[in-house]
């Protein structure tokens, strides 16, 4: 099982949705995120060209963060997911120095924290928040080892780009362009 | 015209730049190093049959490494976020995590310094009295096996002063740290200032002018290392050569190449070449100067590097 | 007290004894809020409700945390509104019942040593001054003098009771500030409106053209995901915008067109597709009346000639058109939403209208639906007492053909004149933050000056409440029932809104204040049920379903009576124009004495320095309500000032610098706002999101941030059909340095 989600840009609308629900539903505290929106413009008026991601951690498949932590507080789980355990997290931010996304940040309450695909939605078998929220739909989550799972069949129809693949991560977000 | 807007982005620690790291995390790097040094000194010249020749080395500036171990330890524990779960950090061994072994490092060679500096007290301060008979007993066990204990050392000491490089240079997210070159050079420094530590030290004329050319030779050795790590910056990718421009026009530019390569290094192998040379030159000024340096030179990699990053 | 020496109030002001009386004394008259059914209420862990942070009502259910307290605001799936995914606003929802600036007590305005404040008092009192003072207008100016500028659900059960009262007079900005010019120009070529939610049928589409309307900035939920699924379906997307907005961003043409000259671009398409014959030839032979003295009219309006206004290329113009008609009936062009730009916006949209019909995409799939929706009763009451005076008295025929009462006349209307006998006296301020959403502050805050009582009813202690003589809280839609949401849709659609929670503070529902105020006034025949949920009750029971069942179900669909949510091919239809037809000559307009055929006029262009002052939304914000939301300014906290990098580099702006700005009548604004220098603007005007810009410091999150666009907005360009206030001929310059005593004033 591989857990990933493919975002399909030409859809996304830059809305910010999927950044609201994340905060509510996991209560982020104040001033932290999971997730963020990045707005991107290329050309001069009038030929221009404008591309919103939603970004958040990518779930690598071969993740610094888990590598360099040194309790095995970052761990990856079912499916891929790379958690973080906070009873095992000492806060050395290690693992945020790490990512080469900049994914996580230092929970108040002493441990890291990042995006978790919503592994306790998906273990009840709903979508994650973001995913689930979003207005314009565009946002696919799934296992791409199952051939018929939706992401599994966007990644095989569109084509996508992955982000900083050169960091030798092999993020797991896969965005639809 | 590119146009990048980040919102929803709310993470102080992460943006602008990366500071998850602060002034804890280089001093415990430099002290790290610098007892390294000293201890790596310690041990090479004791195996070498060298005690007598170079006491300063061998017996009395490992006195100080304990302390400056645990004060690193202290520095180390400080910068932990979640204090409560310390202990987490020696449930497991983690290979792939520099901190890990880092840490289990500290675990061995600290006590070892103890026991090294135990072994040589009463030397020093000839009525000296342990008190305990069992610790007397102790302490008369290692003097046995002072050889075995020395070998430990030796390999326990360049593990401590290639780590304090690694824990760094493991990162590929931060293009800076990341290059293979940064453990050496960290190590390098470690040795010179372990060797400016001996210098202060030592009373013997030859001990004083043997290990200041060490310190020149090793300066010579970092220079290198330091010139290579920009070329090799340089001639990669995007990212790696916008962290070199960090250091050669950059907020970074001036307080490195002023404190660390002319202050630090330069001035301070002069100084002992000229001292060499038979100019009166009070021994703790290079001194000085190299520790100066050796700080600052983890400092600014320490900062340097957070500053730079893989994304935006 | 000397009404035309009412200061300005900052909440944060208040006086000192406020005497701390809930409203409990009032449960023997009118019933706690929810009476026996708090605890029934409560033990719910999701509990269904609308969504009032937009319009757009779409339905959703609340889900409360282990703690009992309320957590999140999810989308109803059955509800074609969100179809079970709501807006990052409506998301962010929760943001609203936990703000702490919240107003928390009922405020009067007292004199006290020589100053006015405000002086928290018990609901009682508060009301019984209310009523008094109503008594008092109603006995000296006539019932008539009392107004209601309201937006939003409470609404109606404030409106009740001032028609009750004995006012016709209750308005909203949602016509003369919003869709009044649509609405028109759509109810006169088709003899219907568009309403909302919008009848367009952008799921099923091959052609959307958006004349302005930024769907995907405005998130108005349907829309947005519907325009999504046509993107998903490779539907044709036509943006005409001058700036690169972000549904430009999503269109196979982007028209960067000149700002305010959108008709000649519309008469021009219309020109090709009349002249190519792109048209739909047996729909408007059946059912579109002065289609030859259209075709007469527009020969005149080349691309060509268009070129030369709008600085769209003609090649550009044709295959637009083409474009069109290839999808055509399955097409449409959008008549935006908030379309008060230029004074001739029902002209405008009046050429909309026609090219629409010329496309035949009214009452087709693709284009135009006819929704439907449930008729439910209004509890029963004695019928409303008949107003001697209307506002229209004294207008003669101007704005003849508002369909709805114009809020800035209403306000207008508030400022003696010698030759109009009749003025209003009286305003009851109920969810619209007037000083932010009419322009010309000026006019409103002498109006403002001129009333006998302004009572404010709202959540937060947004400007307007500085200017009342009694300010009311009332609690968020989380913790209140409201009138049944019922919405014209494809299928016929209710939903429920029921208290999450009880209402913080010491605020309450709009529904109690209504009853209450209408008890006080001696109105009791209008209030006979004895609380909110008896009267839904009985009202549900009419449309056989039942208070309980709503509270499970949350939505209820019904089947259409007839199938009629298209035109069938060939059908006969009577539309209900005066001729029975599509109105290409509207007769009305004529009859009206304004032009049965839309007209290319010249708007103003920016003089030399100044830049056109263009506005919109942003998607995380709802105008100025949701400014202080702490959800929301999480992710977005203040508006920025887009600038073309030309226009940055010839004033040496750099990205993030802070600039006032002045406009052509020398107005100046109150706070600074963020220079962002961006190619998705151009170079002759500067763009801002409204609803920013708050000068109340109670306001802890939103005080200060940004700038506000409706400030800068003195030149009010009305239309003459409907009384609309054209916004968008209003120019600025910019301010490096810090004006002097302008700040300071707030
Ligand atoms: N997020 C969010 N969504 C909302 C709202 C909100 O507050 N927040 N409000 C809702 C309400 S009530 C309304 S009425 C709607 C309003 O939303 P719309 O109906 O879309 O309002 P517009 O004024 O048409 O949209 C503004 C756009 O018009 C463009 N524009 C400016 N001048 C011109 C011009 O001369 N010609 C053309 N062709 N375009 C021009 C601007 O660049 C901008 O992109 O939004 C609704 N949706
Ligand atoms: N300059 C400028 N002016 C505009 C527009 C523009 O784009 N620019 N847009 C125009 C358009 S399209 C429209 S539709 C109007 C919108 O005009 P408004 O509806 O007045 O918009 P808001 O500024 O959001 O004001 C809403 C007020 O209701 C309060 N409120 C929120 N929830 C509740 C509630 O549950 N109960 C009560 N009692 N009060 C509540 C809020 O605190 C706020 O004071 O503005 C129009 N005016
Ligand atoms: S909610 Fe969907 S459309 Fe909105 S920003 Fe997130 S991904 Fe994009
Ligand atoms: S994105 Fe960052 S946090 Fe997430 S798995 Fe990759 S490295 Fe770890
Ligand atoms: S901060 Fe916690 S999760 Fe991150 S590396 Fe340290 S221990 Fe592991
Ligand atoms: S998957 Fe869950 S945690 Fe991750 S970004 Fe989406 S909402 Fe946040
Ligand atoms: S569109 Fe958004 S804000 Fe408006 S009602 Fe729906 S969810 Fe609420
Ligand atoms: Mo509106």
């Amino acid at each position: 099982m591989r857990y990933a989600m493919a975002i399909d840009t030409k859809k996304c609308i830059g809305c910010g949705d999927c950044v609201v629900a994340c905060q509510v539903e996991n209560k982020v505290p104040e001033g932290f995120c999971r997730e963020w929106i990045v707005e991107a413009i290329s050309g001069t008026y009038p030929n221009l060209d404008l591309e919103f991601r939603s970004e958040r951690c990518h779930h690598c498949a071969n993740a610094p963060c888990v590598r360099c932590c040194p309790t095995g507080s970052s761990h990856i789980a079912e499916g891929g997911i790379v958690l973080v355990d906070p009873d095992k997290c000492i806060g050395c931010g290690a693992c945020i120095a790490s990512c080469p996304y900049d994914a996580r940040y230092p929970h108040p309450d002493g441990y890291v924290d990042k995006c978790t695909f919503c592994i306790h939605k998906v273990r009840k078998g709903e979508q994650p928040a973001c995913v689930s929220v979003c207005p314009t739909n565009c946002m696919y989550f799934g296992d791409l080892d199952d051939p018929n799972s939706e992401v599994s069949k966007k990644v095989k129809e569109r084509k996508y780009k992955r982000m900083k693949t050169e960091a030798g991560t092999d993020p797991q977000l896969y965005f639809l362009i | 015209m590119e146009e990048l807007i980040i919102s929803g982005r709310m993470n102080y620690k992460v943006d602008p730049y990366l500071h998850i790291w602060g002034w804890e995390i280089a001093f415990y790097l430099f002290v790290g190093g610098l007892a390294a040094g000293i201890l790596f000194f310690a041990a090479f010249y004791y195996l070498r049959g060298k005690e007598n020749q170079f006491p300063a080395a061998v017996k009395w500036a490992p006195m100080i490494t304990p302390f400056i171990l645990i004060l690193g330890l202290g520095a180390l524990f400080l910068d932990l976020h979640n204090k409560m779960n310390f202990w987490r950090l020696y449930t497991t061994i983690r290979l792939e995590s520099p901190m890990s072994w880092g840490a289990w490092t500290l675990m061995v060679i600290t006590p070892i310094s103890i026991i090294w500096s135990s072994i040589h007290i009463k030397e020093i301060f000839p009525n000296w009295d342990w008190k305990f008979e069992w610790l007397e007993k102790a302490i008369a066990f290692f003097v046995r096996h002072k050889r075995p204990l020395a070998w430990v050392m030796a390999i326990y000491s360049v593990l401590l002063g290639v780590y304090t490089g690694i824990l760094l240079s493991a990162f590929n997210a931060r293009p800076l740290w990341n290059t293979s070159i940064l453990g050496p050079l960290f190590l390098a420094s470690g040795l010179s200032a372990g060797a400016a530590v001996i210098v202060l030290f030592t009373k013997s004329e030859i001990e004083r002018r043997w290990f200041s050319k060490i310190d020149i030779l090793i300066i010579g050795v970092e220079l290198f290392f330091i010139i290579h790590l920009f070329m090799g910056l340089l001639a990669s990718t995007e990212v790696q050569i916008e962290a070199a421009q960090l250091f050669l026009d950059g907020p970074y530019t001036l307080p490195f190449w002023i404190f660390v390569v002319f202050i630090g290094m330069l001035v301070p192998a002069l100084l002992e070449y000229l001292e060499i040379k038979g100019q009166k030159i009070p021994v703790f000024i290079p001194v000085i100067l190299i520790l100066i340096g050796n700080i600052m030179l983890r400092f600014i990699i320490v900062y340097a590097g957070q500053a730079s990053r893989y994304l935006y | 007290m000397d009404s035309n020496r009412r200061e300005f109030i900052k909440i944060s002001s208040l006086g000192l004894g406020g005497l701390m009386l809930s409203g409990t004394i009032f449960d023997s008259v009118s019933g706690s809020i929810f009476n026996d059914a708090v605890s029934e209420t409560m033990k719910y862990i999701r509990t269904p409700t609308y969504c009032e942070v937009c319009f757009w009502k779409c339905a959703g259910w609340v889900t409360k945390n282990e703690d009992g307290e309320i957590w999140k605001v999810e989308g109803h799936q059955d509800d074609p509104h969100c179809n079970g995914r709501f807006c990052p606003r409506g998301t962010g929802g929760v943001g609203m019942y936990h703000d702490e600036d919240r107003l928390k007590q009922p405020l009067m305005r007292v004199e006290e040593n020589g100053k006015q404040v405000y002086k928290e008092v018990s609901w009682d009192a508060a009301l019984d001054f209310i009523a008094d003072k109503m008594k008092a207008i109603a006995k000296e100016h006539g019932p008539e003098s009392m107004a209601l500028f309201t937006h939003g659900s409470g609404g109606k059960f404030l409106g009740h009771m001032l028609k009750a009262y004995g006012s016709p007079h209750i308005t909203a900005p949602s016509f003369a500030q919003c869709r009044g010019p649509r609405e028109v120009a759509f109810y006169s070529t088709f003899g219907e409106g568009i309403l909302s939610p919008e009848r367009t049928d952008i799921r099923d589409t091959d052609c959307l053209v958006l004349i302005g309307s930024h769907i995907g900035e405005n998130m108005h939920n349907g829309q947005v995901q519907e325009m999504s699924q046509a993107i998903d379906k490779g539907a044709t997307i036509i943006t005409v915008d001058p700036r690169f907005s972000t549904a430009a961003s999503k269109s196979k043409y982007w028209l960067p067109i000149k700002p305010a000259t959108d008709m000649a671009l519309l008469l021009a398409w219309i020109n090709v597709i009349i002249n190519e014959e792109w048209y739909d030839k047996e729909y408007v032979e059946k059912y579109a009346f002065g289609f030859d003295e259209l075709k007469a009219h527009v020969q005149q309006y080349t691309p060509e000639w268009a070129y030369g206004i709008t600085t769209i290329e003609p090649k550009v113009i044709r295959d637009t058109a083409k474009e069109m008609a290839n999808a055509s009936p399955a097409v449409i062009v959008h008549p935006g939403r908030h379309v008060t730009w230029y004074g001739d916006d029902t002209q405008r949209l009046r050429a909309v209208a026609i090219l629409n019909a010329l496309l035949g995409s009214w009452g087709r799939r693709g284009g135009f639906y006819s929704p439907e929706k449930v008729s439910i009763p209004s509890y029963p009451h004695p019928p409303y007492p008949k107003a001697k005076r209307t506002w229209k008295d004294g207008l003669e025929d101007k704005f003849s053909l508002a369909t709805e009462i114009i809020s800035n006349e209403l306000c207008g209307a508030s400022i003696p004149t010698k030759d109009r006998e009749f003025n209003v006296k009286g305003w009851i301020v109920n969810g619209t933050n007037l000083i932010h959403t009419l322009p010309d502050q000026k006019k409103t805050l002498e109006a403002i000056q001129n009333l006998d009582l302004l009572v404010v009813i709202d959540t937060m202690p947004m400007e307007i409440t500085g200017y009342a003589d009694v300010v009311l809280p009332e609690c968020t839609y989380l913790e209140r029932y409201d009138a049944i949401r019922n919405s014209p849709h494809r299928e016929p659609v209710i939903a429920l809104r029921m208290p999450a929670a009880e209402p913080k503070y010491n605020s309450k529902p709009d529904w109690w204040i209504a009853k209450a105020l209408g008890i006080k006034l001696g109105l009791n025949e209008f209030f006979k049920y004895k609380n909110i949920e008896a009267m839904l009750d009985w009202q549900l029971k009419q449309v056989g379903s039942s208070l309980e069942e709503m509270k499970k179900v949350g939505v209820k669909k019904y089947k259409r009576k007839y199938d009629d949510l298209y035109l069938a091919d060939g059908q006969d239809f009577e539309f209900s124009t005066s001729t029975g037809k599509i109105e290409l000559y509207s007769t009305e307009m004529a009859g009206s004495g304004y032009a049965p055929l839309p007209t290319y006029t010249e708007h103003a262009q920016p003089p030399q320095g100044f830049y056109r002052l263009n506005y919109g939304r942003t998607p995380a914000h709802t105008f100025s309500r949701t400014a202080n939301n702490p959800n929301l300014t999480a992710i977005y906290d203040e508006n920025d000032l887009w600038v073309n990098p030309k226009v940055a580099k010839q004033w040496g702006l750099k990205n993030g610098q802070y600039v006032w700005l002045k406009n052509q009548d020398g107005i100046v604004s109150t706070f600074s706002i963020k220079v962002r220098v961006t190619e998705r603007i151009r170079w002759d005007s500067v763009y801002m999101v409204h609803g920013f810009g708050h000068s109340e410091k109670k306001l802890s999150r939103a005080f200060g941030k940004g700038a506000s666009d409706t400030e800068l907005i003195t030149n009010v360009k009305l239309d003459p059909e409907m009384g609309g206030t054209g916004m968008r001929e209003n120019f600025v310059t910019f301010l490096t340095e810090k004006p002097e005593l302008k700040e300071a004033e707030s």
